[in-house]
């Protein structure tokens, strides 16, 4: 079961698109899985022949837990191969291993961010990758926790009786802080009528646990910046004008755009932050936050959103938002964006000052676009402005690097035509 | 087509984009993104879906002018006559 984002504890498999026997290639959808965010595509990230399916359609299964065994095209299928880890590639199998019977390679599905592949060499102590995932999450330390597997091997019973127990102690001196998000299970709630496959308490929930853990772990500055907009709103209704609605570009693509080839500029607010480091990304996965009809959004993120062109890049967010709101994601998109841009659009506030995502390091956020007095040369005239802010990570920029993303996108904005 | 088939049609179109809107509800003054929660691209698929409807392509420049569901049945009356 891949983790589908920082605030995902368990999701619950709805149907199989392979069966045993079934070769696969890499990028291919294999499930569906349901969670907080609506059905979500999981796609496979090794070419691979399937040998076996081990969760079964309508399970639910904690982050880390294997969904099916797998070889590679060629070999046997009990060549032992090893696990296949978070990013799908081949790893040695682990020292130890989950209860039940050892399997040569288990799908542990790809895009997550939290479920590292240990090497055999490594010198941790022995968990189960379900223990090892849940620990990581709740920021314990797994030598600190007595194993009753195999070999004093951690379990996730183990993991899941210190926590509930950490739990029971905050409790009594009111410290409840010092128990991550893990510890509060999501509680089942009633579907919601009108939308299928999302449950919109729990898309609550997964936001709360999301934004506290921003909140609680990632230092934010803030800086804004007041952009005139003119030149970019009049190149815009000339270019929509004459054409039909299917083939209009709205101002959000303008802002994505700006914002996707900004990033490329200013590479210590493109990335992952994880493990104590920042690790950059060559590639802009541009996340959109996206609202939800009825409350909760979700931010899904463009792939190489700086190759997009803004015809390219439009195209992109009307497919995106219709799949968000159809609850027809996949994995790479909920889990890869390395940025995100939230955008108020008409009639909202002026200024918005967004949460950082984890484990992003970087959000813009888009005030409404609105007409202000505004000086140009030496008179004041009216002009669409648009004020931008940036939340940025403490820990891996300064004001100084925040303030060059801004002005990069003041400049692309102002010659809209070269988007 | 007569006004109140017009104004029929409107409203399934508006209840596609926006499937938790009940058309019995819906007033003839909501603004549809200030009250009825539209956004810029819910606007732009409502307004590609009367394209598709109705034949009317309705330019930016009017998109003032179906800020409502009674100024759109109007505008939309106007603009097939």
């Amino acid at each position: 079961m891949p983790s589908l984002g920082a605030d995902m504890e368990e999701g619950k498999l709805v149907e199989w698109l392979v069966k045993p026997g079934d070769t696969v290639a890499h990028g291919d959808v294999v499930a569906v899985v349901e969670t907080q965010k609506g059905a979500i595509e999981i796609e496979i990230f090794e070419a691979a022949v399937i040998d076996e399916l081990l969760a079964t359609e309508g399970k639910t299964l904690p982050v880390g837990a294997p969904l099916a065994r797998i070889h590679a095209p060629g070999e046997e299928p009990d060549a032992g191969s090893g696990v296949i880890d978070a990013k799908g590639k081949v790893a040695p199998p682990e020292p130890a291993r989950t209860p039940e019977p050892a399997k040569p390679a288990a799908v542990r599905a790809a895009g997550t961010e939290k479920t590292r592949s240990p090497a055999a060499t490594d010198a941790r102590p022995p968990a189960s990758p379900a223990a090892r995932v849940l620990a990581m999450e709740a920021g314990l330390d797994l030598s600190a926790i007595a194993g009753s597997g195999p070999g004093g091997a951690v379990l996730l019973s183990d993991v899941e009786a210190r926590l509930e127990a950490l739990s029971e102690a905050a409790q009594e001196t009111g410290a409840k802080e010092q128990v991550s998000e893990a510890e509060g299970k999501p509680q089942p709630a009633p579907p919601h009528p009108t939308k299928p496959g999302l449950d919109m308490a729990a898309m609550r929930q997964a936001i709360a646990a999301a934004m506290s853990r921003s909140k609680r772990e990632i230092p934010h500055y803030y800086l804004e910046r007041t952009i005139d907009l003119q030149p970019a709103t009049d190149w815009l209704a000339a270019r929509n004008e004459g054409c039909d609605p299917d083939a209009r570009v709205l101002m959000g693509a303008l802002f994505l755009r700006a914002t996707a080839l900004a990033a490329t500029k200013v590479p210590e607010l493109n990335g992952h932050y994880g493990d104590g480091a920042f690790q950059p990304s060559k590639a802009v996965h541009a996340g959109l936050a996206v609202s939800m009809r009825g409350g909760g959004l979700i931010a899904p993120a463009i792939r190489d959103a700086q190759g997009l062109k803004l015809d390219a890049m439009m195209a992109a967010i009307r497919d995106m938002v219709a799949r968000t709101r159809n609850g027809r994601l996949r994995n790479s998109e909920v889990t890869q964006g390395t940025i995100t841009v939230s955008s108020m659009g008409e009639g909202g506030a002026d200024v918005l000052y967004a949460v950082i995502y984890p484990p992003q390091v970087a959000i813009l956020g888009f005030g409404a676009p609105v007409r202000r007095p505004w000086v140009v040369e030496d008179a004041v005239v009216p002009r669409t402005t648009v004020t931008v802010t940036l939340s940025a990570d403490h820990r891996v920029s300064d004001g100084r690097r925040g303030a060059r993303m801004l002005a990069e996108i003041e400049r692309l904005l102002k010659e809209p035509e070269k988007l | 087509m007569n006004d109140a088939e017009i104004r029929q049609a409107f409203l399934e179109e508006l209840t596609t984009v926006a499937p938790d809107l009940d058309p019995a509800t819906v007033g003839d003054d909501d603004h549809l993104q200030e009250d009825l929660e539209l956004d810029s691209m819910d606007f732009l698929n409502l307004v590609a879906a009367l394209h598709k409807r109705l034949g009317v392509s309705v330019p930016e420049a009017d998109y003032a002018r179906i800020a409502t569901p009674g100024s759109a049945v109007r505008y939309l009356v106007a603009a097939l006559d």
